[in-house]
């Protein structure tokens, strides 16, 4: 409709939440204790782990699942520290956290592509 | 029943910053909160200053902070905020500067309520028979909630977003852009959701809730914001 | 006229309860955050070769890093459960002129959630 780009950030936050609230605490449950409790040990297989991961379609989920709850952190995160009584360098609040989320997504893409 | 009355004043010709003061007073459970605060004003100190007008619930004027909490002081009875023997604190909105007491500058609010153009614009020649312009009940339901709106000031003052920044134009103006922009009689939505999409337009909101259970009305207010951002996020009115 | 400008100060969300869970529901993102860095971590070693992998693996179970995922699971489920039941009363689904119950539509966001979980830990269990 209009110039202003907070209606881009805003999606982001909003599509990275939904990615976060669906796939979040799953992922956190096998990779933060499952996996290194040793419960389910041959799921956790180097070889089997690296066949899962190296397909293409789990490449793409891997990459929405990291990159876009990066951007909702980003939006939440800069309004955050506002809300918490950041008066000076908004902008430069911004462009950090936004800036970091696109790094981010771009790390995740640079270690999927080498698997 | 006995209550102690904690108000926060400030008198600016002689107080350097506000100040809390307490005044025992002697209601019935049914009373407003508004005639506990008149009871100090007219027995305790005629020094105490506040806004009042219609005290039934529907001009806006009284809107405070009452235990934390903004509410229109004549629609909280004091058997809601307090038990015998306890005690009430009153003070003025935040967010707008303030002036004496319990009066808050709201010029502030007005100007970000006036940028949202809060008149029906249609330049369009009137029906044949010269009368009105129709409109189904359908059509009306759609934007019904946003003209319940008093300007009461209570959903913006409560918005944290508003207390960090209170160049955001605040939920009041929001919900009072809503009502014009979903109202199929009205021909400026598109010059309404420019300044609502404005850094400190609708991106603004964080869905704290606040304004919702702020408002006197019972309004949906953070609804009514999801819709402006939707429509700017999709291009589309619904 | 020369008003008082008060500023609210940054202790704010330590007064009142709601106040509290709204801050805590925006810093779940801060969590949920770091959690997928350090997962990404976990990809990068996998690339590195077995060894590395293994010794990440031995790293993440460190008291310090199981204490932080659970701290991260308990954020990532608040703010699942927060998405979910604020969303139908910020984001109203039409259809004609009705709108769909929101108790309706976190419904089916729930069963959408488990129906993925299930699915997501069938493939890494199983295949």
């Amino acid at each position: 409709m209009t110039k202003s780009n907070e209606a881009l950030w805003w999606l982001l936050f909003g599509a990275g939440g939904t990615v976060a609230a669906f796939l979040a605490p799953l992922q956190i449950l096998l990779t933060g204790i499952v996996a290194p409790a040793g419960w389910v040990r041959e799921a956790f297989e180097y070889n089997r782990v690296l066949a899962l991961v190296s397909h293409p379609v789990t490449r793409l989920y891997l990459f929405v699942l990291i990159s876009l709850p990066l951007f909702h952190w980003a939006h939440r995160f800069r309004f955050t520290l506002i809300d918490l009584g950041l008066k000076g360098g908004q902008r430069a609040v911004a462009i950090a956290c936004y800036g970091g989320a696109i790094i981010g997504a771009i790390l995740t893409a640079v270690v999927l592509l080498k698997l | 029943m006995k209550i102690n009355l904690k108000i926060k004043r400030f008198n600016p010709e002689t107080d350097k910053k506000p100040h809390w003061e307490t005044y025992p007073v002697e209601v019935e459970p049914t009373d407003q909160v508004l005639d506990a605060l008149h009871r100090v004003k007219w027995y305790h100190d005629g020094t105490l200053t506040l806004r009042r007008s219609c005290a039934h619930g529907i001009c806006g004027s009284d809107a405070m902070r009452i235990n934390g909490r903004n509410a229109l002081a004549c629609k909280l009875l004091m058997k809601d905020v307090a038990k015998d023997g306890g005690t009430v604190t009153v003070e003025a909105l935040l967010g707008l500067p303030l002036i004496k007491d319990l009066i808050v500058d709201m010029e502030p609010f007005f100007a970000h309520y006036r940028s949202v153009m809060p008149f029906l614009v249609n330049d369009e020649p009137l029906p044949e028979d010269g009368r009105e312009r129709r409109q189904s009940p359908e059509a009306r339901e759609r934007f019904d909630k946003g003209t319940w709106c008093i300007l009461c000031a209570a959903c913006t003052t409560s918005c944290p977003s508003f207390w960090a920044t209170d160049q955001y134009l605040g939920p009041a103006a929001i919900v009072q852009a809503h009502r014009f922009i979903f109202d199929d009689r009205d021909r400026a939505a598109e010059e309404r959701l420019k300044v609502l999409n404005e850094q400190m337009g609708v991106w603004r909101c964080r869905t704290a809730f606040n304004c919702t259970e702020a408002c006197p009305r019972e309004i949906p207010v953070t609804q009514l914001i999801g819709e402006v951002k939707k429509a700017l996020a999709t291009g589309k009115l619904e | 006229m020369n008003p008082y400008h008060r500023r609210v100060a940054p202790t704010w969300w330590l007064s009142q309860r709601t106040y509290f869970l709204f801050i805590v529901r925006e810093l779940t993102s801060v969590f949920i955050a770091a959690y997928l860095m350090l997962f990404l971590l976990l990809l990068y070693q996998l690339s590195v070769g077995r060894e590395a992998y293994e010794a990440y693996l031995r790293f993440l179970a460190t008291p310090g890093m199981l204490v932080f995922h659970v701290l991260a699971l308990t954020a990532a489920l608040f703010h699942t459960l927060t998405w979910f039941n604020l969303l139908p009363n910020i984001m109203v689904v039409r259809y004609g002129e009705n709108r769909v119950p929101a108790i309706i539509v976190a419904g089916v966001n729930y069963a959408a959630w488990m129906a993925v979980s299930i699915f997501i830990a069938w493939i890494v269990f199983s295949r």
